[in-house]
């Protein structure tokens, strides 16, 4: 009991970091923020439902006003934003990718990558699309060309959520609760 | 950390949390439900004087938030000039109305008050979610930003006495599992003291 809420809380703390780390720093050339990543990683290595409500616990302090999205955004006004779909695919995807671990028993790696492109990668940028063709009255096909540019970005994340899923696998085989 | 309320006192940080986000749902689902630019204009002027009542310096603190918009006024500007439709007008105001009033009652509501709401909001599922935890759970998350924010930059520092190249990913593996290595430290001396009820 204790240690299922001290993961969500520190796996909340997890995604603030990553997108307080600076942009560049992450893959060289490439402007993306490590955000989304963290995200993944909750859905990979906490599983569906402690990855999920981590991600939860996460969008309620950026909504009670502490500045954790990348960039210093938060508060509520990030919610009243044409991005808030990503914000409320941020849970699912999490999920997603956690729900993908767990079923498809596949060496981790692989099944790493494919929970973070299937959640992280495509149901995030589906809601994200449905969010931004609602808020700024755009088909969905005209809101998702806004959102193909990131899709090199969050590729990559879901590459580097594989390779740290996996690693973490090695180092600590029974702290992968996705696969517990 | 500092939050994003601001610190010097204005009218409306005497107001009550909940009655602020009450009134924000509200006008929030009624500006979705505006079409007309008139409208939405006469909107965007009263939440530009409620702005203005915090005082000057409150109204330009209110402004930077909203810088995060550009991208999005830019495209959709230059979609409706191209298309020659004025609808593009009432989606801009819109947008940045609401962006603003969410961001006034953020900027006037402090983080143990939001914080309440959300509780109080949590308590028809005090069964599924005990409130104790929640409140326990926020707690540690706060604490251990600024701990795995440090351990961040000390891995950095570890990393760049090795190696002449720049850190970038690789430092995040290591995160990851200090974090969870962390949440087992913390669970088991939460533990020790008796436990999560």
């Amino acid at each position: 009991m204790e240690k299922s809420l001290t993961q969500i809380a520190l796996f909340a703390a997890l995604i603030a970091i990553l997108g307080l780390i600076p942009k560049i720093d992450l893959v060289s050339g490439v402007p993306i923020t490590a955000q989304s990543l963290g995200v993944m990683l909750c859905g990979t290595v906490l599983g569906a439902k402690r990855g999920a409500l981590a991600v939860v616990l996460f969008l309620a302090l950026v909504a009670a006003g502490l500045p954790l999205l990348s960039g210093g955004r938060g508060g509520l006004g990030v919610f009243a934003a044409p991005s808030v779909g990503y914000l409320i695919g941020f849970p699912i995807a999490a999920f997603v990718a956690g729900w993908v671990v767990q079923t498809w028993r596949a060496g981790v790696g692989a099944s790493a990558f494919a929970g973070a492109a299937i959640g992280g990668v495509v149901v995030l940028n589906f809601i994200g699309v449905i969010g931004m063709s609602v808020m700024l009255g755009k088909t969905l096909f005209e809101a998702a060309l806004l959102a193909a540019p990131f899709l090199v970005g969050d590729s990559i994340k879901a590459v580097l959520a594989a390779l740290i899923t996996q690693s973490i696998a090695k180092m600590r085989p029974d702290a992968l609760l996705s696969r517990g | 950390m500092l939050t994003l309320t601001y610190l010097n006192k204005t009218w409306a940080h005497g107001l009550p949390a909940g009655g602020k986000l009450a009134a924000l749902a509200l006008v929030t689902a009624l500006l979705f439900a505006l079409r007309d630019p008139a409208h939405l204009t006469l909107a965007a002027l009263g939440a530009a004087g409620l702005i203005a009542s915090g005082g000057r310096g409150f109204a330009r603190a209110s402004q930077r938030p909203l810088w995060m918009l550009w991208p999005f006024v830019a495209i959709v500007a230059a979609w409706h000039v191209w298309l020659r439709d004025p609808a593009g007008a009432a989606i801009i105001l819109r947008m940045i109305t609401a962006v603003a009033l969410a961001n006034f009652v953020t900027m006037t509501t402090r983080l143990t008050d939001m914080i309440a709401v959300i509780e109080w909001l949590l308590r028809p599922f005090a069964r599924l979610i005990p409130p104790a935890r929640v409140a326990l759970a926020i707690a540690l998350t706060i604490r251990f930003i600024p701990v795995m924010l440090l351990r961040a930059g000390d891995l950095a520092l570890a990393w760049r006495a090795r190696s002449p190249a720049r850190p970038r990913w690789r430092i995040l593996p290591a995160l990851t599992l200090a974090a969870l290595d962390d949440a087992a430290r913390v669970a088991e001396a939460l533990r020790a003291r008796g436990g999560v009820d």
